[in-house]
């Protein structure tokens, strides 16, 4: 019996693997000359740029330090580094030979050219919400680039993951084509940045959570996801920021990589900016746009009264003092005091006058202290060999006062000294007019 | 004229008796191991031994050591290999190095008194130490390695 249910388990799994192979082919598309750049108008190459600095392009298509779109970034993924392609116009090595349909099908279904699957690194499930006008602009764009001829390295996803014609299984399983839907509730300009925010940069490519096919959990969008060891922090109403992000600070982070009250980018979100959103030919619009659509997706306008009281809060809890002892009297004895005064042990240390055992400090009235701390202790004066400096001329009257009040203060279970101040300046006043030594 | 030892020997001095000691040691009789901070007591760098207690030398005047055996840290051992010094140099505690000497003549005095020393302890008794490198780590590290070496001689 058990063998039987094994046998059809196994003829179920090979009829599904046939089908996804027999499902998976796709036509090649026919090679074209490489258009003529004058083919393509101003304005679509100028609106093509615009649009592939805010899809970030060359964060995948360009290896730091090479040629721009000349590809060969590894992009680490869980299933192994897979390297973004050479989209320039290279016949060879690029996409010289792609006409505005192998592109548009690139983009919005995941198939190269001559008909193989790409892998989902390549975020045609986001792609494939663009508009014609754009991807016509983007291809414009491209195709008028300098071509440079490299080879990207091979990808390093093991088999049989790496058989492209699997890939169809994972676009059955988790891939949903169709352009981007209009939310009407909501104004032009939400609807703007959703759609460059979904459509064009992929935020969620970075910030969703992924199944363990690497497909993203829509009921989680947005949620925040460990990416490349860092942590795409969430952009909805989970976001941790003890301010909410507003539109104004997500316009000042996106557009300059940092904001006051969140601090700066970090990881890949860098590239997303310095090298895409940052640039000037991203019109500031599109960027207020996106900002408008995450500060929505966080409530920020519901938070946005409590952005004083949070702000305030968070300065006073990182004050100086906090989590630090910090008395400046215990500073002033311990940088003029400490090193000769102090004891550990049950017994002082002969050498190390123990004030707190001292009469100097319980005595009613300071007099005997201010004159030690403004004379100090002679050779001969007391314990044989001891010498204390005199303080007069490195410490004030107040600098002595607050010794003084410290030391009864802590050392003593007697009230306070009165009138230190004025004690410490009269004495001082007094042994200046008579010549002790 | 004040007449004290100095580093094991006799000198006697002209300075003026108010004269700070730093002073006498290093214009008058020329040791320049001793450094001027502050000149308030408040830094350390000038700490040399009176009678075998760290001393701020900035602040005491010459009379106050008149017959007192005073150490520099060029007495502190006769051939500079003092376990204090030789720590230092083995865990290259200093970076510009001016507060040094001043701080393995305080380290000197505290190995004296607790041959043991905690944290504690040498956050107490270096306080008055001050180093602006912030080598504060290193010589921590460096007066645990002299301790542990001297108990063991």
């Amino acid at each position: 019996m058990i063998r039987r249910i094994g046998i059809a388990i196994l003829a179920v799994a090979l009829l599904g693997l046939a089908g996804v192979l027999l499902l998976s082919w796709r036509p090649a598309i026919a090679p074209i000359e490489r258009p003529a750049p004058e083919s393509f108008s101003a304005e679509s190459i100028t609106h093509g740029e615009s649009l592939a600095a805010a899809g970030h392009c060359a964060s995948c298509h360009t290896r730091p330090g090479g040629q721009l779109f000349a590809g060969g970034y590894g992009v680490n993924t869980p299933f192994g580094v897979i390297y973004g392609a050479n989209v320039t116009p290279d016949p060879k090595t690029g996409i010289g030979t792609w006409s505005i349909e192998a592109f548009v099908r690139a983009m919005r279904e995941g198939v190269a050219r001559e008909g193989s699957h790409l892998f989902p690194a390549f975020p045609y499930n986001a792609y494939a919400k663009l508009t014609d006008d754009d991807l016509e602009a983007l291809y414009a764009y491209l195709m008028t680039r300098q071509p440079v001829s490299a080879t990207v390295p091979s990808n390093t996803v093991p088999f049989p993951l790496s058989v492209r014609a699997l890939q169809e299984g994972w676009k059955i399983l988790l891939f949903r084509s169709g352009r981007y839907q209009r939310n009407p509730s909501k104004s032009d300009e939400w609807n703007r940045g959703a759609y460059l925010a979904q459509a064009l940069s992929d935020c969620s490519g970075c910030h969703t959570p992924r199944n363990s096919l690497g497909g993203e959990k829509a009921r989680d969008a947005y949620a925040g996801a460990v990416i490349d060891g860092w942590i795409a922090p969430p952009l909805n109403q989970a976001n941790p920021s003890p301010v909410p992000w507003t539109k104004e600070e997500l316009f000042t982070f996106l557009r300059t990589g940092a904001s006051p009250l969140h601090g700066a980018a970090g990881a890949t979100m860098i590239p997303v900016i310095r090298d895409a959103l940052a640039l000037p030919v991203v019109p500031d619009s599109d960027v207020r746009a996106i900002a408008v659509y995450f500060s929505d997706m966080n409530h920020a306008d519901a938070r946005a009264a409590g952005v004083e009281t949070a702000t305030r809060e968070a300065l006073a809890s990182s004050d100086l003092a906090i989590g630090q002892q910090y008395d400046a009297d215990a500073s002033l004895y311990a940088a003029a005091c400490i090193a000769c005064h102090y004891n550990a042990g049950p017994v002082p240390l002969a050498a190390r006058p123990e004030l707190a055992l001292n009469s100097a400090l319980t005595l009613p009235e300071p007099t005997n202290f201010i004159q030690v701390v403004l004379r100090g202790v002679g050779k001969t004066d007391g314990a044989r060999g001891l010498v204390m400096p005199a303080y007069a001329s490195s410490l004030s009257d107040s600098e002595i006062a607050r010794l003084a009040a410290y030391l009864r203060r802590t050392r003593t279970k007697y009230p306070p000294w009165s009138d230190l101040g004025k004690k410490v300046s009269a004495i001082r006043r007094e042994s200046e007019n008579r010549s002790y030594k | 004229m004040t007449t004290f030892n100095l580093n094991g020997r006799t000198v006697s001095v002209h300075s003026p008796d108010d004269a700070p000691l730093l002073w006498v040691i290093r214009d008058e009789l020329g040791l320049t191991g001793t450094k001027f901070g502050c000149g308030i007591g408040f830094c350390g760098a000038c700490t040399v031994h009176v009678e075998g207690r760290a001393t701020r030398s900035c602040i005491t005047p010459v009379s106050a050591v008149a017959g007192a055996k005073v150490t520099t840290i060029e007495g502190l051992d006769p051939a500079g290999k003092h376990p204090l010094q030789t720590a230092w140099l083995e865990l290259q505690v200093p970076q510009c190095g001016y507060c040094q000497s001043g701080q393995i003549m305080q380290a000197a005095t505290l190995l004296k008194d607790y041959p043991h020393p905690t944290d504690r302890d040498i956050n107490a008794v270096m306080a008055g130490s001050v180093c602006r490198c912030m080598t504060y780590v290193r010589i921590r590290k460096a007066i645990k390695l002299a301790a542990a070496r001297m108990r063991e001689e």
